[in-house]
C-alpha cells in the first residue's frame, strides 16, 4: 500500500463555467489605433490618452523578462484582444439596468450585489472582462468622503486626484507588464479615504475574466490620505479553457502620514488542468508606497490559482517610522508554477518590515520565492524579518527560494529564516491513527503550516482561504 | 469465558522487501493486558505498526482479527475508529495545530463514524479536564501546537492523553516507557493501570521490566527474531529482567 500521492484525481475547478452574453470585443492586435480606440470607448479625457501612449511607446522598447524560475511558450501580443465589454453598459446609479446575466454570474460566484442580498460590511466593484459592472454601497461611502468607484468613473470624476497618483507607484516604465498595462488598462477600482477617517466597510474588487482569447488589464488605485485606515479585499476567478490568458494587472497603492492600508487577495484563476493545458498567465505589479511618517502598508496574498504566478508585492518605505508586512501562502499543484514574494525598499529611518511567506507545492508543482529586501544609505536603524517556509507534497514537485539582501546602511537589523519539510507519510498516518481521514489530515496539516499568514486575513476571507486551499490540495494525497 | 479481542495467526510482515516478523501467534482477550518484550530489532515495533496499519510494512502472509474482523483488510483511520489505538514510540509534530483542536478532530472523526453527535469546543474541554488531571498536565499544553517542542518525555505523556481521551478498545502502547524519568514513568504507566476496563485490553510493547511494575500484565511474551519464541506470566519479565535475553536466543537455537 502506498501513501496514493497523485493518485486520486483533481476536484474539478468550481469557477470554470462561462456566461453566455452578447460581448463588445475589440479584435485582436495591438497599436496606437487600439489604445486611442480603448480610451474613446471609455471616454477618457486627452491626457489620459497621453499617458497610455507613453507607456505603449516605452513599452515597444522593451524586451518580455525571462528571469523568473517558470517556463511556457512565447506569447502573441497580437493575438489578444484588448478590450472586451458586455454589450449593454450599465448605469453604476441602478442596478436594476444590470444584465440579470451579469447578476447571475457574480451571486454564482459567492458574490451577491443586489441590495438585499449583499455581503455585510463589504463593498464590492465587480469587474467583469474589461469594464465594471457595478460597485455596491457607494453613496454610503460618500457620506464620510471616501470615493469608492470604478477607474474609469474615476478618471472621469476625479481627475485632479487620478492625475496626481496614477503612476506614482508603478512608473508606466516599471517593468514590461506594468508598461503593457499602463497602454491598455482597460478598469480596475479607485478607493480615496479622507483625511482621518476609518473607513467603515472592507473595500473589495471581484475580477471576473469571461470572455476566450482576451487578456485581463485592470488597474488600481488605493489612496489613504493622513490617518485613515482601509481594509481591501480582493478576489478572482475564470473560465476553464484550453488557452492560456494573460492578466497583467496593476495596483497602486499610497499611504500618507499616519495611515494604514491592509490590502488581501485570494487569487484562485483557472490554474489548467492536470496535463498543464489552459490556465491564466498571472503576471501582476503590484507595489505600496508608505509616503508619510508612520504609516503602514501590509500585504496579505494566497495564491492558489493560475497557470503561472508572477508577483511580488511589495512596500517602498519611504515615511520616516513606516511600516511594511507581506504574508503570502502561494500552492503549486499539478502544473503549476509560481515565482513569487516581495519587495521591501527601506528609505526612510526606523523603518521596518516583515516577510512570512509559505511556500506549497504539489503535483509536479514548482514553486519558488523570489524576496528583495533593500535598505537605503538614509535609512537608519531599519529593521527587517523574513522567514520562507516551503513544504512539499510528493516528490514530483518543486520549492526554491532567492532571498535578496543589499543593506547600505551598517545600523541595519536583518534576520532570515527559511525551513524547507515535506508531509511525510508518518504524519499523515499518525493523523489517521486517531481516526482523521487522509484528506483532512493534510488540510490540517497544510492549514497549521500557513497559520501565521491566515491570521492576517479578514475572519470571513480566512474561512475561504481555508477551503481553497483544501480544494487546490484535493487528491494530491491519498 | 472473555471474549476474543486480537487474534494474530502466522502473521508475516516485511519492510523493503525484507521479511520482518516470521510467523506471529498471538491471542488477547477482553480485559487482558499483556506485555511483548523482547531485544532490539527483534521486531517488536514492526508488529505495533501492523496492527495500526502503517502503509510502509507490507503483510505477506497470516491473518489478525479484531473484535471478529479482518483487521488487514481495514484502512488505518477505519481501524482507529473501531478502537485500536497505537501509542507511537516517536510521535511526530504537527505545526500550527493545536492539541485541544487535535484531539477533538480525532474524538469527532471516531465520533462520526459511529453515528455520534460531534462534540463543540466547550462541550470537548469540559470532558478534558479530568483527562488532563489523570496524567499531571494543566491546560496549557492544550493551547501548544502537537508535540511541536515537547520534551521525549512530553510527547510520551501526550500519547497517554490521547489514549485517555479515546478510549479505545485495544490500546498498543510501543515503548511508551523508553525515554521517561523514573516519576514520569510512574504517571504514565498509573495511568494506563486506571484504564484498564473488563472490555478492553492493552498491549504493551517494552524492553523493561520497571513498566510492569505499575501496570501488572496477565501474560509476557517474548519475541525474538520476529517469532515469539516464549510466553509466560509476569514472572517471566522477572526472569528476563535478571538474565537479560540471550539464553532464550540459545534455548530457541538449541529447540
Amino acid at each position: 500500500m502506498t501513501s496514493g500521492i497523485e493518485a486520486q484525481v483533481l476536484q474539478p475547478y468550481k469557477y470554470g463555467f462561462v456566461t453566455d452574453i452578447e460581448a463588445d470585443v475589440v479584435p485582436p492586435g495591438l497599436n496606437e489605433d487600439v489604445i486611442r480606440l480603448i480610451s474613446r470607448k471609455k471616454g477618457e479625457p486627452e491626457w489620459m490618452l497621453e499617458w497610455r501612449l507613453r507607456g505603449y511607446r516605452h513599452w515597444l522598447k522593451m524586451a518580455e523578462p525571462h528571469w523568473p524560475n517558470v517556463t511556457y511558450g512565447p506569447i502573441d501580443y497580437q493575438a489578444i484582444s484588448y478590450y472586451a465589454a458586455p454589450k449593454v453598459k450599465p448605469t453604476l446609479e441602478s442596478l436594476e439596468q444590470v444584465d440579470p446575466k451579469l447578476l447571475e454570474t457574480f451571486a454564482k460566484l459567492g458574490i451577491p450585489l443586489e441590495e438585499r442580498k449583499r455581503l455585510a460590511g463589504v463593498a464590492v466593484d465587480a469587474v467583469f472582462d474589461s469594464v465594471s459592472v457595478a460597485t455596491t454601497f457607494r453613496g454610503t461611502l460618500a457620506k464620510q468622503g471616501i470615493i469608492f468607484c470604478s477607474m474609469s468613473d474615476a478618471i472621469r470624476e476625479y481627475p485632479d486626484l487620478v492625475r496626481q497618483y496614477l503612476g506614482t507607484v508603478v512608473p508606466q516604465t516599471d517593468n514590461f507588464f506594468a508598461a503593457l498595462n499602463s497602454a491598455v488598462f482597460t478598469d480596475g477600482s479607485f478607493a480615496y479615504i479622507p483625511k482621518g477617517v476609518r473607513c467603515p466597510l472592507e473595500l473589495s474588487t471581484y475580477f471576473r475574466i469571461n470572455a476566450s482569447s482576451t487578456g485581463q488589464f485592470e488597474r488600481t488605485l488605493v489612496i489613504a490620505d493622513e490617518g485613515s485606515y482601509v481594509g481591501y479585499l480582493e478576489g478572482c476567478s475564470a473560465p476553464m479553457r484550453d488557452e492560456n490568458q494573460l492578466h497583467a494587472a496593476v495596483v497602486e497603492l499610497v499611504a500618507l502620514d499616519d495611515a494604514q492600508i491592509k490590502y488581501s487577495t485570494i487569487q484562485n484563476w483557472y490554474p489548467g488542468d492536470e496535463a498543464g493545458r489552459g490556465g491564466i498567465y498571472n503576471f501582476v505589479t503590484k507595489r505600496g508606497k508608505c509616503a508619510g511618517r508612520r504609516s503602514k502598508i501590509s500585504w496579505t496574498q494566497v495564491e492558489t490559482g493560475s497557470a503561472i504566478t508572477w508577483k511580488y508585492p511589495g512596500c517602498i518605505l519611504q515615511g520616516d517610522d513606516s511600516i511594511g508586512e507581506f504574508y503570502s501562502v502561494a500552492v503549486t499543484n499539478n502544473r503549476q508554477q509560481a515565482d513569487t514574494g516581495t519587495k521591501m525598499i527601506h528609505l526612510g529611518k526606523n523603518t521596518r518590515s516583515t516577510i512570512v511567506s509559505k511556500g506549497i507545492s504539489a503535483g509536479h508543482g514548482q514553486n519558488t520565492y523570489r524576496g528583495l529586501v533593500k535598505i537605503l544609505k538614509g535609512a537608519e536603524h531599519a529593521r527587517n524579518y523574513s522567514q520562507c517556509d516551503s513544504m512539499l507534497i510528493g516528490d514530483q514537485c518543486g520549492a526554491h527560494t532567492f532571498p535578496y539582501i543589499d543593506v547600505r546602511n551598517s545600523t541595519a537589523i536583518m534576520e532570515h529564516e527559511a525551513s524547507t519539510s515535506k508531509i511525510g507519510e508518518d504524519q499523515i498516518f499518525y493523523c489517521k491513527q486517531r481516526g482523521i481521514s487522509g484528506e483532512d489530515a493534510v488540510s490540517m496539516i497544510v492549514n497549521g503550516f500557513c497559520k501565521e499568514v491566515f491570521k492576517e486575513l479578514p475572519m470571513e476571507f480566512a474561512v475561504e482561504a481555508q477551503r481553497l486551499l483544501s480544494i487546490s490540495l484535493e487528491g494530491s494525497v491519498g | 469465558m472473555k471474549p476474543r479481542l486480537l487474534e494474530i495467526r502466522n502473521l508475516h510482515a516485511s519492510v523493503d522487501g525484507r521479511e520482518i516478523l516470521h510467523g506471529v501467534d498471538l491471542e488477547v482477550n477482553a480485559g487482558e493486558v499483556h506485555a511483548i518484550m523482547g531485544p532490539n530489532g527483534s521486531g517488536k515495533s514492526t508488529l505495533a505498526q501492523v496492527l495500526a496499519g502503517h502503509p510502509a510494512y507490507t503483510v505477506t502472509e497470516g491473518s489478525v482479527t479484531f473484535d471478529g474482523k479482518d483487521l488487514l483488510a481495514m484502512q488505518p483511520e477505519q481501524r482507529a475508529r473501531d478502537g485500536v489505538f497505537l501509542a507511537f514510540q516517536y510521535p511526530v509534530a504537527i505545526r500550527g495545530i493545536t492539541n485541544a483542536y487535535f484531539l477533538r478532530s480525532a474524538v469527532n472523526a471516531v465520533r462520526k463514524a459511529r453515528g455520534q453527535e460531534e462534540l463543540g469546543p466547550l462541550e470537548f474541554m469540559e470532558t478534558l479536564e479530568a483527562k488532563l488531571k489523570l496524567i499531571g498536565w494543566d491546560d496549557s499544553y492544550l493551547s501548544r501546537p502537537v508535540n511541536e517542542g515537547f520534551s521525549g518525555g512530553e510527547k510520551k505523556r501526550n500519547e497517554i492523553l490521547q489514549l485517555a481521551v479515546l478510549e479505545p478498545r485495544l490500546a498498543i502502547l510501543d515503548e511508551t516507557d523508553s525515554g521517561l524519568d523514573i516519576d514520569a514513568l510512574k504517571t504514565v504507566a498509573q495511568t494506563v493501570d486506571r484504564l484498564r476496563r473488563p472490555d478492553t485490553a492493552t498491549v504493551l510493547v517494552t524492553h523493561y521490566y520497571r513498566i510492569l511494575t505499575y501496570v501488572l500484565p496477565d501474560y509476557v511474551h517474548v519475541l525474538s527474531g520476529g517469532r515469539i519464541v516464549k510466553s509466560g506470566t509476569k514472572d517471566l519479565a522477572l526472569e528476563l529482567e535478571r538474565k537479560g535475553y540471550d539464553w532464550l536466543r540459545e534455548e530457541a537455537a538449541v529447540g
